[in-house]
C-alpha cells in the first residue's frame, strides 16, 4: 500500500516536471462578474499581455484542446496584477462556455496582444458610440483619448435597460455620457444614431468612434458620413489563427480586401463595405446554430 | 567544403564501407530493379485521413540499398539542402544496421521522418543521383530509405537523441516552430546553447501541423520528432507572439543573445477577382488550417468548416493538391484542379499529381478563374472560366499563360479553395523597424550567414524565400544556426 503510494507521488511529481518542461502557461479566470444573463467579464491572469497590450488589441482564446479559436478585444488590462479582462456576450457555443466558466477554472489558451493598436492623439471632440457589448472594447480607447487631452462625448446604446454596460467606468473618462436604450428603459429612447445626430448638431464633433454590432456601425457611419466627420469602426470579423495566415477575416475596405487581423481591427468607417462583412459573419450560421442546439441540451442533460 | 569533402572521404574508406562495397558487382546493383512504394489503394483512402504511402517493410528497404553504388563522388550529397550522408545511411541500411542509418540522418537533419514524406527528391537528391544521371535509370529511392530509417527508429520505441555540446548557458531565441526553426533550434541546442523556440499558434510544428494533412505527414510523426528535441534541451513556448507579446528588446533584456526569424509566409494571396469574398470561398492557409489543426472536420471539435460537393481548388501547387485531396476525403463528388498552365508547369510533386489522379481528382489544367457569382445567401454557386493556352517562357522559365478570347464559362461550385501562393508574414518586419526588407516583404540576409541588417537577427524559410519547401526552409535553418554560432563566438572573443 506504502509502496504504492510513494509510486503515486512519483508518478504525479513527473507530470508536474513534465508540464513545466512544455511551458504551456495556462490563463486562470481571477473574477467574474455578470453584467445580465448573457454579459459576462471575466479577468483573466496574463501577465505578458497586460504589460504590452494597447487600446484597439485582442487577444484570440482558446477554452480547452477541442475548442475553437476566436477573437475577443481587450476592454481592460492591469499590469502590476497580470491581468486582463474580457467582456463576453452568449451568442454561441464557445461564448457560452466562457459564460458558464468560474473564477479558477483555466483558460488553455489565451494569444496576443493583437491587431494594430488604436490611433489615439488629441483632436478636439471625440464622439463615441458603443452597442451592445462593443462598449467593452471602446473603454480603453476612450481612457486613452481622454488621457491624450480630448473632450470626449460617450454613447452607451442597448435594446434595453440591463445590456447597458461599463456606465460607470465610462462617466470616470467621459466628459458626458448618454444612454440610449431601443426601448427606452433606461436614458434616451431611440437607436444610438439618433444621440449621435443630437451631439453632431449641437456642437462640432472632430472624430468619431463606432464600435458595436455590424448593423450599428453600418448606420452609425451613414449617419456621420452625411457630415463629414472622419470615423473608426472596430471590425469583429470571424477569425482562426489572427496572425494574417488565414484571411477569413478579410472584408473591403476601400474597394480593397483587408485583413482585419494585422491591418485593422479598426479603419475608416466610411471604407468599410458593412454589407459584406454581415455576410462573411454569417458564413457559419446554420453549423453554429446546429453546434449550438446540441451544447445546450448536453448542458441541460 | 574543404573539411566536408575529406570528412566524406575518410567515412567512405572506413573498413566497412569498402567490404560491403565488395560484396555485390555494380553490374549486379543496376541490374536490380528500383521498389514500388505500398499504397493504400485510392479508392478506400479517398474517404479517410489514413497514410497514402505505407512505407517499405526491412527486405524492401535492405533490397533498395543494394541498387546503390556508393559513389566515390556522390553528387546526390549536392541535391540536398541539408546535405545529408546518403551513401553512408544506405550502405547502413544495406547491413542492416537501420538505427546506426537513423543516427546518420540525424547528424544533419532534424527532421528525417518528415523530409523522408514530403521533400520534392525528384528534384534534389534523386535527380542527383547517379543512375538518373548517367545510367538513364529510376534513382535510388532516396526518399523512401530515409523514411524507412526514421521510421524504424521511431518503431522500435529508442530513439536516439543527437549529442550536444556541453550547455554553455547563452540564451538564443527562435522566431517560429516550422522546419525552419526547427532545424535551426536543432543545430543551435548542438552547439551547446540555450534554445527557446517561440510559437504563435498552439501547437509547435508550423506548416507541418497547420498545413500538411494527416494522409501526408501524421501530426503525431510530427509530435514524437519535436519530443526527440525537447529531451535535447530545446523549451517550447505557444501562445508567444514575438513583436507583440513581448518585444524582441524585451528578450534581450531577458538575456537573450541572437535570434533566428522563421515566421514564414503568413499571408494568403488572393487574385482580387468579383466575387472572391464570398462565403465558401477559402484561402487554402485557411481551408487546411481549420482541418488540420482545429479538427472541423471532427464532431468532437467545436471549430466548422464548409466543405461541399463541387470544389474547386485554384493551383497547381503542393497546397493546392493537399486541398483538393482534403475535399475529396470530406465527401467532395467532383474535387477539381483549376490550374492556369499545364501539367508539365504544376510546381506540386510528382507523386502528389499521381496520387490525386488515382484519388479521383479532376484536373482542369489551362483554366483561369475570372469571377464567382452568388446565391441568395452569399454563398458562392459558380464560376466563370476562362481558357488558356500556353505561349513563351516568362521570368520563372516557365511557358506563360495566355487567355483564349471568348472561351469563357461557368460551372457550378459550392465551395472554392484559392491556393495561388503566400506573402510574408508582416508581424516581424513591422516590429522592428531598422530591418532591411525587400519590396515583397521578405527579409535581406546575407545568404552565406543568413544574418539580416539588424546583426543580432538571423532569417531563413519562407520569411527569406517568400514560398519554398521544407527542405529550404531547413537548409536555411542550419546554415543560419552555423551563421549565429559564429556571430556569438566573436563577440565572446571581442570582448
Amino acid at each position: 500500500m506504502f509502496k504504492a503510494r510513494i509510486f503515486f507521488y512519483f508518478w504525479q511529481l513527473k507530470i508536474l516536471i513534465k508540464n513545466y518542461f512544455r511551458q504551456k502557461k495556462m490563463s486562470k479566470i481571477l473574477e467574474k462578474e455578470f453584467f445580465s444573463k448573457n454579459v459576462v467579464k471575466l479577468v483573466l491572469e496574463a501577465p505578458e499581455i497586460a504589460r504590452t497590450r494597447k487600446p484597439g488589441h485582442f487577444v484570440i482564446v482558446r477554452i480547452d484542446e477541442k475548442g475553437e479559436r476566436i477573437p475577443l478585444t481587450i476592454s481592460a488590462a492591469d499590469e502590476k496584477k497580470g491581468t486582463i479582462t474580457l467582456v463576453i456576450q452568449r451568442v454561441g457555443v464557445t461564448s457560452a462556455k466562457l459564460c458558464n466558466m468560474n473564477v479558477g477554472d483555466v483558460i488553455m489558451d489565451v494569444v496576443g496582444p493583437l491587431g494594430t493598436a488604436t490611433h489615439i492623439e488629441k483632436v478636439g471632440t471625440v464622439l463615441c458610440a458603443g452597442g451592445g457589448v462593443g462598449v467593452a472594447p471602446m473603454l480603453p480607447i476612450v481612457e486613452g483619448l481622454k488621457k491624450a487631452g480630448n473632450r470626449v462625448i460617450t454613447i452607451l446604446a442597448a435594446r434595453s435597460k440591463d445590456l447597458i454596460i461599463l456606465e460607470d467606468q465610462m462617466r470616470e473618462f467621459s466628459d458626458e455620457v448618454i444612454v440610449m436604450t431601443d426601448d427606452g428603459s433606461y436614458g434616451k429612447k431611440g437607436l444610438v444614431t439618433a444621440g449621435m445626430e443630437e451631439v453632431i448638431n449641437r456642437e462640432k464633433v472632430d472624430l468619431c468612434f463606432v464600435i458595436g454590432p455590424a448593423i450599428m456601425m453600418k448606420f452609425g457611419a451613414l449617419t456621420t458620413k452625411k457630415y463629414n466627420i472622419p470615423t473608426m469602426a472596430s471590425l469583429n470579423t470571424i477569425m482562426v489563427d489572427g496572425t494574417g495566415m488565414c484571411g477569413a477575416c478579410r472584408v473591403h475596405i476601400g474597394g480593397k480586401t483587408r485583413f482585419v487581423c494585422v491591418d485593422g481591427p479598426e479603419f475608416d468607417a466610411h471604407q468599410v463595405d458593412f454589407d459584406e462583412m454581415m455576410t462573411r459573419l454569417g458564413a457559419y450560421k446554420e453549423q453554429e446554430y446546429e453546434a449550438y442546439q446540441k451544447y445546450l441540451q448536453t448542458v441541460e442533460a | 567544403m574543404e573539411n566536408i569533402i575529406d570528412y566524406l572521404k575518410a567515412e567512405r574508406s572506413q573498413e566497412w564501407r569498402a567490404e560491403v562495397r565488395k560484396r555485390m558487382k555494380a553490374k549486379e546493383r543496376t541490374s536490380l530493379q528500383r521498389i514500388n512504394m505500398p499504397e493504400e489503394d485510392p479508392d478506400v483512402r479517398n474517404k479517410n485521413s489514413v497514410e497514402v504511402n505505407k512505407g517499405l517493410a526491412p527486405e524492401m528497404a535492405i533490397a533498395e540499398a543494394h541498387r546503390c553504388l556508393d559513389c566515390a563522388d556522390p553528387t546526390c550529397i549536392t541535391g540536398c539542402p541539408v546535405g545529408i550522408n546518403i551513401p553512408k545511411f544506405i550502405k547502413q541500411i544495406e547491413v542492416e544496421d537501420f538505427a546506426g542509418a537513423a543516427v546518420t540522418l540525424k547528424e544533419t537533419n532534424a527532421l528525417p521522418a518528415v523530409c523522408g514524406r514530403v521533400c520534392p527528391q525528384e528534384k534534389q537528391c534523386e535527380l542527383n543521383c547517379f543512375y538518373t544521371q548517367k545510367l538513364d535509370k529510376p534513382p535510388i529511392a532516396i526518399g523512401y530509405l530515409e523514411r524507412f530509417a526514421a521510421d524504424w527508429e521511431r518503431n522500435s520505441g529508442k530513439m536516439s537523441v543527437p549529442k550536444t555540446e556541453k550547455h554553455n548557458k547563452i540564451k538564443v531565441g527562435v522566431v517560429g516552430s516550422g522546419p525552419a526553426g526547427l532545424a535551426a533550434a536543432g543545430d543551435l541546442a548542438k552547439y551547446g546553447y540555450d534554445v527557446t523556440v517561440f510559437e504563435a499558434l498552439h501547437e509547435v510544428g508550423g506548416v507541418l501541423k497547420y498545413g500538411i494533412p494527416e494522409f501526408r505527414l501524421p501530426n503525431e510523426l510530427v509530435d514524437v520528432e519535436i519530443e526527440t528535441m525537447r529531451k535535447m534541451g530545446i523549451k517550447f513556448r505557444t501562445d508567444f507572439i514575438v513583436g507583440k507579446t513581448a518585444t524582441f528588446d524585451d528578450l534581450k533584456k531577458e538575456g537573450f543573445q541572437a535570434f533566428f526569424v522563421g515566421s514564414g509566409a503568413g499571408l494568403p494571396r488572393f487574385m482580387n477577382i468579383p466575387g472572391e469574398n464570398l462565403n465558401g470561398i477559402f484561402s487554402s492557409n485557411e481551408y487546411l488550417t481549420r482541418i488540420n489543426l482545429m479538427h472541423a472536420a471532427s464532431d468532437e471539435y467545436d471549430t466548422p468548416v464548409i466543405s461541399g460537393k463541387n470544389v474547386a481548388v485554384i493551383g497547381g501547387g503542393n497546397t493546392a493538391m493537399d486541398s483538393v485531396r482534403t475535399a475529396k476525403r470530406l465527401g467532395a463528388d467532383k474535387a477539381m484542379i483549376i490550374y492556369r498552365r499545364s501539367e508539365a508547369e504544376m510546381p506540386a510533386r510528382i507523386e502528389e499529381i499521381k496520387h490525386a489522379k488515382e484519388e479521383g481528382i479532376i484536373f482542369m489544367n489551362l483554366h483561369n478563374p475570372l469571377e464567382y457569382y452568388s446565391d441568395e445567401n452569399g454563398r458562392v454557386k459558380q464560376v466563370k472560366l476562362q481558357k488558356m493556352e500556353l505561349g513563351e517562357p516568362d521570368a520563372s522559365g516557365r511557358r506563360r499563360p495566355i487567355p483564349i478570347e471568348g472561351s469563357e464559362f461557368i460551372i457550378d461550385v459550392d465551395t472554392v479553395v484559392v491556393s495561388v501562393g503566400v506573402s510574408p508574414n508582416p508581424l516581424i518586419p513591422k516590429a522592428l523597424k531598422n530591418l532591411k526588407v525587400t519590396d515583397w516583404g521578405t527579409i535581406v540576409v546575407d545568404p552565406d550567414t543568413m544574418q539580416s541588417s539588424v546583426p543580432e537577427i538571423f532569417a531563413g524559410g519562407d520569411i527569406v524565400r517568400g514560398g519554398a519547401t521544407v527542405i529550404l526552409a531547413m537548409g536555411d535553418g542550419r546554415k543560419a544556426a552555423a551563421g549565429m554560432h559564429k556571430y556569438i563566438q566573436e563577440k565572446i572573443q571581442a570582448n
